[in-house]
């Protein structure tokens, strides 16, 4: 199954094939406008306009999963699952070349990570191995797997296998946006309908499990959201890059947020911020843009590390005041 | 019907009984102190109770239906051992920790009830002043007092608290058992697992006293005149007199934890 057969099958009705169509091609034309008045054509190129779309898809699923993650003590996973996806992508390419049969990598790559989030659930819950036991154990196999499939294929598959290693802006095409914007859509859908759930789990776990809160359902739900996530955010990002954006925009926002929603605005304020920017480093730089995202993302966490450690701003006044009060006024 | 109601329940991992063949009920509106040396299945009990684990033989209930199936979260609080790595770590406020205690309760919004509620425990409890606080930064006792508001505001009618008053300052820890007696006063059954003797002795109406198998269940005065002590802790235990309070001894701690 090709990527443009799955849009075809995604878009069975027409006018939603049409909406998405005309709603690409105003976000291209607002982006074009937007970063004419700021920062040159950037975006008027249409596959930058493609990129951008994605990223910013990407720019709010991935910290909105990621919060939990990292609060959870589970970073790991998306690194984990960011593998087994690797070896999803191996598998379709691998089955694509030998037998000649359409697979869209994506698609093998999201059917792949999602059995890998439900067999750590599986490891954990009925071995004896701890959490990160089971996530290397996943993440070395899933990797294994996908090396031994190249090795396997014909000279090509590893050429393919590379965009999907490292992420390409040049390769984002309308189906893999059709496809990402529906992972969005349903990632963002399933948090907003167990938000209060996912909170409760991740900030008590007991408490949570006396309230009558399911934990394990929703642990092995925040594992198959993580994986469409990362199959989301692997076309720009790169398996090998995938897992920072989930972890570094929630380091940066947890810095200095107030309140655990605002921690989640703020997350995907510096996500889309490394994104943007990212975006537009490495178009006039000419660097890989997943790599410029991410150093920005770093980036923007060390100012948001920075800025949490400087006194309010309150504070700073008084104790500014007080300095001079105590050197006085000087006298002639 | 009984609020909590254990018959031979014995629990463990492995070939080795944590709990073993404890029988005991606890009636609303008790306030009931459960001690043992660490290791003696203090914990394990109460998991038991509240069905986190399941008796491998013998039966638990929680109001009147077998416990590990008791699915209404708005009857029971729990309050951990000096909050978990999250509450230190996550960017929570105590408001938004006190509206998890409501979440049972709401199926799609937060509605007028739930904020009527969540007010009432901050005002039942006395942690209004902090609402906008994160939970990270408050003292200890004024962590574990926002915890029990977020079983006030779940209208619990049963508080268990796991050790709660472990790492809170002398000063901190009165005020936390005062107002653990008043919510007892006002109809709210207690089951309160501690380390600290004393306060067991001067705070309860009821002692169980566990070492894997039941050593003592009866009313706090009866207690103190048993042996179940020794029994429990070995011969050589003594009560460890401290400055933190009147009447306050601790176990001499075994060395395996549970």
């Amino acid at each position: 199954m090709t990527s443009t057969t799955l849009t075809s099958l995604l878009f069975v009705l027409a006018p939603v094939e049409r909406a998405f169509d005309a709603f690409v091609g105003l976000f291209g034309d607002a982006a074009c406008a937007a970063g004419r008045a700021t920062v040159g054509g950037v975006f008027c190129e249409g596959y930058m306009q493609l990129a951008l779309l994605a990223g910013v898809g990407v720019g709010v699923v991935a910290p909105l999963v990621g919060t939990f993650l990292v609060h959870r003590r589970l970073a790991l996973v998306g690194d984990t699952l960011a593998h087994a996806a690797f070896a999803g992508v191996a598998l379709g390419l691998f089955v694509g070349s030998a037998y000649e049969v359409a697979v869209s990598p994506e698609v093998s790559a999201l059917v792949v990570a999602v059995l890998a989030a439900l067999g750590i659930q599986t490891l954990v819950e009925r071995t004896d191995a701890a959490g990160d036991v089971a996530m290397a154990i996943v993440l070395s196999g899933a990797f294994a797997l996908g090396t031994v499939l190249m090795s396997l294929g014909s000279g090509g598959l590893s050429v393919s296998i590379h965009q999907y290693l490292f992420g390409s802006l040049v390769l984002v095409d309308r189906a893999s946006v059709g496809l990402l914007a529906v992972l969005v859509a349903v990632v963002v859908g399933t948090v907003a309908l167990t938000y209060r759930s996912l909170v409760f789990v991740t900030f008590d776990e007991t408490a949570a499990r006396v309230a009558g809160v399911p934990v394990r359902r929703y642990e092995r739900l925040l594992a198959v959201l993580t994986a469409l996530v990362v199959v989301a955010a692997m076309q720009i990002l790169g398996v090998i890059l995938v897992a920072a954006m989930l972890v570094v925009p929630v380091a940066a926002a947890t810095q200095v947020a107030s309140s655990f929603r605002s921690s989640l605005a703020l997350s995907v304020v510096a996500a889309e911020l490394a994104v943007v920017a990212g975006l537009v480093v490495s178009y006039y730089a000419g660097t890989q843009g997943s790599g410029t995202v991410v150093l920005l993302a770093i980036g923007v966490f060390c100012l948001a590390a920075g800025a949490a450690r400087l006194p309010p701003l309150g504070v700073r006044a008084r104790v500014r005041s007080r300095l001079g009060q105590r050197d006085g006024p000087r006298t002639r | 019907m009984s609020v909590v109601a254990l018959d031979g329940v014995t629990f463990g991992y492995g070939d080795r009984p944590v709990v073993e063949d404890v029988s005991l009920t606890i009636e609303s509106g008790e306030f009931v102190g459960l001690v043992g040396p660490n290791g003696s299945g203090k914990s394990t009990l109460v998991a038991l109770a509240l069905g986190l684990a399941r008796p491998d033989s013998g039966t638990a209930e929680l109001f009147g239906t077998p416990a590990h199936r008791h699915g209404d979260g708005t009857r029971v609080g729990y309050v951990a051992q000096q909050s978990t790595r999250q509450a230190s770590e996550m960017p929570v406020t105590v408001r938004e920790a006190v509206r998890m205690g409501r979440y049972p309760h709401v199926r799609w919004r937060f509605g007028e009830d739930d904020r009527a509620a969540v007010a009432a425990a901050f005002d039942r409890v006395g942690v209004a002043d902090l609402a906008d606080r994160k939970v990270a930064e408050l003292s200890g006792g004024q962590r574990q007092r926002v915890f029990i508001a977020r079983a006030l505001a779940s209208e619990a009618d049963l508080l268990v608290l796991d050790e709660p008053a472990v790492g809170v300052d002398a000063e901190s820890r009165t005020a936390f058992y005062d107002l653990l007696d008043r919510l007892n006063d006002e109809g709210i059954t207690v089951l309160l697992v501690e380390h600290d003797i004393g306060v067991v002795t001067t705070r309860t109406d009821r002692v169980v006293c566990i070492d894997c198998r039941l050593q003592f269940d009866g009313d706090t005065a009866a207690f103190a005149e048993s042996d179940a002590l020794s029994r429990a802790y070995g011969p050589d235990h003594r009560p460890l007199e401290h400055s933190h309070g009147a009447g306050h001894a601790h176990e001499s701690p075994r060395e395996e934890s549970s």
